[in-house]
Order: structure tokens, then sequence, then C-alpha cells
């Protein structure tokens, strides 16, 4: 098994390469604006890191959000084109349970991700590999149990809403890897690469047409 | 033929995902997905939904379109995409899948100016573009003169319009007249039955002596009409309105297009975007260009829109001039500037 992961649903943008018993390589960039132009060329270096070429790959693995639109959007639409060119499964994780993945504290817990427009995303686990609730969106001030530890991102921003932030900020793709062979090992169906939105576009319908003269 | 490069090009700067493939000046397949339904009732494209539509219709547009020519992915040789300019959101989908494409092939990578495909792809349709050539390129998104001495490493901006894209006014002439988005074909449709002199509307910056466009004021000039009809309690002639609405943008489109080819001594015109599908302006560029001396080349209106064989075919060209590819880095820019035909 070469495996590639891969997440773009929150600033970092984070690849790795993992051959079903190990990372091989791995590589972080938080650079929120440009998800499109680094991705690409971290997935280039990791595969060169390990001595592999995309050719090897078996499996591509990426974050399904939820997270702002259009980096995640970057991710799927790579990790679906790869897989298409080059004929693998292409396997969707939450990017919450990515965060959690790497949690190794006592539950239960919450990862908690930046939505944006002051409001969080967010779900809550038992233990780093059983999702409780969630994922959600929702006022930072809103989340159940939010007193409970909490990484991400989300959590370190509002330290009002959560008391209790811990590490990891932001998922890295050697935890989603990791995920994902586990749960292919273990039978657990990973989803598809279908974004996890959770909000509908803003599209306002327009009213009656307004006039240029007035009335 | 067969041993020119296949190229695969990718258009998202707006609301189709166009999908096209082209093998030097051949056209083997165009394949678009349009999310224009999903707009209608908004009166206008709303970038989120746009940008959701592209995600999904990817990888199955890129197979429609391999499917249609008989082709392999393994069989292209290079990917070309919009590179900009467009709508932000839309253009990195594209611009995304383009990477993941040219990575997994391990074939080059072309991102290319929007304009400058609207250019070349009179190359599957009309073969080798007389260069230099003048391009009057019109939609809903851009309104802009081209002086085109090589398309594929040299475009020079005439004129541009100071305010709204001519397909900008079509929609919201539309909208006033009570006719469907995207406004410019049921405009056309309506103007089939109306005089075109019935009432003679504005021409923005007509006689101003540059080559630059206005088409604020002939849409405001059109509404006032209509409003001062409607207050009257009188009905509006719409096929009246639509025929003198859209001779006013012929008219002026046209004068401009042909004056361009005058002034830099150019007897090829070409005309694309999405308004040149536009019935009374291929006739009356077609009259005019005649009366001048000039030749119009003009694709037929599949072409004329935004498509992917566009970008394939600006992707061929770049292929067989040796330019430079693009690096798997490269940016999608909502404003990329018109002299910048590829990045
Ligand atoms: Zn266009």
């Amino acid at each position: 098994m070469l495996l590639l992961a891969f997440d773009t649903a929150t600033p970092a943008i984070t690849a790795a390469l993992h051959d079903g018993s190990a990372p091989l390589a791995s590589r972080t960039v938080v650079d929120q604006r440009r998800h499109a132009e680094l991705l690409v060329p971290s997935i280039d270096a990791v595969l060169r890191e390990a001595g592999a070429s995309r050719r090897d790959l078996t499996d591509v693995a990426v974050g399904v959000g939820p997270g702002p639109f259009t980096g995640l959007r970057v991710g799927l639409v790579t990790a679906r084109s790869l897989g298409h060119a080059l004929g693998v499964a292409v396997h969707g994780l939450c990017t919450l349970d990515v965060l959690a993945w790497e949690y190794f504290g006592a539950g239960p817990f919450l990862a908690v991700t930046d939505a944006r427009r002051r409001e969080v995303y967010w779900a809550s686990y038992r233990d780093r590999g059983t999702r409780l609730a969630g994922p959600a969106v929702a006022l930072p001030h809103s989340v159940e149990d939010r007193g409970l530890p909490a990484v991400g991102y989300g959590a370190a921003l509002y330290p009002d809403a959560f008391p209790d932030a811990r590490p990891p900020q932001y998922p890295s793709a050697e935890a989603l890897a990791g995920l994902a062979v586990a749960r292919l090992r273990d039978g657990v169906p990973t989803g598809p690469p279908e974004p996890l939105y959770l909000r509908r576009p803003d599209a306002r319908l327009p009213g009656p047409r307004k006039h240029v003269t007035p009335a | 033929m067969a041993d020119e490069p296949l190229v695969l090009g990718i258009e998202t700067s707006c609301d189709e995902t166009g999908i096209g493939l082209v093998r030097g000046h051949t056209l083997l397949m165009d394949a678009v997905a349009s999310s224009v339904d999903e707009h209608t009732r908004f009166g206008g494209v709303v970038p989120e939904i746009a940008s959701r539509a592209h995600l999904e219709a990817m990888t199955p547009t890129v197979e429609r379109a391999l499917a249609g020519a008989g082709a392999r992915l393994a069989d292209v040789d290079a990917i070309a995409v919009t590179a900009g300019p467009g709508l932000a959101g839309t253009l990195l989908v594209g611009a995304a899948a383009a990477k993941a494409y040219a990575f997994a092939l391990g074939v080059p990578l072309y991102g290319v100016h929007h304009l400058a495909a609207h250019v070349a792809v009179d190359q599957v349709e009309h073969g080798a573009l007389p260069q230099p050539c003048v391009a009057l390129l019109v939609s809903g998104g851009h309104s802009s003169l081209l002086l085109v001495p090589d398309v594929a490493t040299e475009v020079v901006p005439l004129g541009a319009t100071v305010d709204d894209a001519a397909g900008e006014a079509f929609d919201k002439i539309a909208r006033v007249l009570g006719l469907p988005f995207p406004g410019g074909p049921p405009v056309d449709r309506a103007a089939r039955e109306g005089d075109t002199q019935a009432i003679f509307f504005p021409r923005g910056k007509y006689d101003d002596g540059t080559l630059d466009f206005s088409f604020a004021g002939l849409k405001t000039a059109v509404a006032r009409w209509v409003e001062a009809r409607e207050r009257a309690g009188e009905s509006v002639p719409v096929a009246d309105v639509a025929a003198s609405f859209q001779e006013a943008v012929a008219d002026v489109l046209t004068k401009k297009a042909i004056e361009a080819c005058r002034r830099h001594g150019v007897p090829d015109l070409l005309i694309g975007g999405g308004v040149a599908a536009n019935s009374r302006l291929r006739a009356m560029a077609e009259e005019r260009c005649e009366a001048a001396g000039i030749r119009p080349r003009v694709p037929r209106p599949k072409l004329c829109t935004d498509n992917g064989a566009m970008v394939a075919a600006l992707g061929a060209e770049l292929v067989a001039r040796g330019v430079e590819p693009s690096r798997l880095d490269l940016p999608a820019d909502s404003a990329l500037p018109v002299t910048t035909v590829s990045v």
C-alpha cells in the first residue's frame, strides 16, 4: 500500500505519504491564501522525499472538512482528479476526526476549527477514534460541553468560550494518513470525497425590479 | 495530424465547466456542464453556487469529453487551464484540477488568459489566425477590443468597457422586460419580431475618439423608457424595445471594431464571447465588414460562449510554438492582465 493523504480545510496545507505501516514523509505549510498554489508542489515534495513515484500510489485520502469553502474545494478537486487520472481509490475523512486522532489525552474532548464569521466548526469525541456529536457549525459560546479539552485552532481563537484549548491547532496529513490506514485495516468504511460545507451558499433572491426613475 | 499533441483544456472562470480536447487545429470534443439553471432565480451568477457546481462537474465532464473524443486520459499530452480573469473561487477549482491532472499524467501544464483563449478558438473553426488581427470580445464578464499580433505571445489591449460589460446590459434589459436570465438569448428572440428603428437609444462613447465602450447609460435609458410607458399605463412593446436596444449595442460594438481595424491597418476582425452569439451583432458585423473591406471571423455560437475548447485551442498553439509551460504552483488571478497570454 502507498497512501497519499492531504487536507486543505483549514489554513494548513498538509500532505503525507504512508505505506500502510508507517508514515514515509510529510509536509505542512500554514498559508491561508495559497492552498491551490501549494498543494500539488507539496504532494510532489513528499513523493520525492520518500523516493516514490505517483504511479506507485494505491490510495488517496482527503480531508472533507468542514472548512472554509474555497480551500476545502482545492483539496477535494485535487483528490478526485488524482484518483481519476491514476485510477486509485479516493477516501474522504472528516477533518475534525483527523484533528481528534492526534489527541492522546483522556476523553471526552472537542475538536474545533475556525468557520469564520465568528463561528466555529466543532465535533465531540469519546476517544481519539470515536465521534460523539457533530460535525456542526455554531457560535463559540453555544457549543455543547465547551468546557471540555478542545483541540484545533477554533478553540485557541476563542479562549473565553473554550477555556481548555489544547494542541494540535491544525490537522496534519500524517494523522489523516494514519486514521485512513487504521480504518481501512479495521474495515471501517471511509467516506466519499464529498465536501462537508454545513452552510448554504450566500445568495439572495432578487426583490421586485428596482426602478431607475424616482416614483 | 495524429502526431500533433492532444491538449485537454479546462475552463471554469464563471458558471460553465468546460472541457475541450484539441489536436493542432482540430477540435475533437467540447463538453460543457453549466450551472446556469441554478443561477436563474437569483438573476445573476452566484459565485459560491458556481464553485460548488464546478467541483461536482469536473471529473464527469472530463470523462464525457474523453468518451466523445474516443480518447483516454493516457493519450493526453498537455493540460491547459484558464488562469484568469474570472471569479476567484471558480478559477481555483479549475486550476487545482488542472494541476492534479498534469501532475498525475506527467504532462506539461499551461495556465492561460481567458480572452486570448476566446481568440485562439477560432483556429479550430477557420484554421490558422491571420496575424495580426483585431478581436472584439463581448460577454457578460468582458467587453474588449484587442490587437493580436501573435495569439501565443502578444496581445495588446485597444479598448474596453468603462462600466458594464455588454452582456450585463442584456441581463438587465431582460429583467426590465420580464425576460429570464441570462438575458442574451431571450432578448435576441424577442427582437426578431421587433422594429430596430422604433426607439433611438443612446450609444455611449460613440464619437469620443476612443476604442472604449460604455453600456451603463444605455441600460438606464432603456429602463427609463420602459418605466415611463408603464407609468403612463401603456403596454410595453417588448419586441421593439429589445430590437432597438440590440441595435444600439451592435451599432457601437461594430463601429468601434471597424475603427480599430482601420487605425491599425488590420484587415481581419475576429468576434467572440457570449454576445457574439447575438444574431443582430453577427449580421451587422458582416454587413459593415464587407463595406469596409474587412474579413470577419466569427466562430459558431457554441464556440463563442465560454468553453473548454478555447482553452485547449490556445494550449495547442502554445505547445506547437514551444512556449514554456507553467509551474505547478501557478496562481489563479481573477484580474489577470490581458497582456499575459500564459502565466
Ligand atoms: Zn468569456
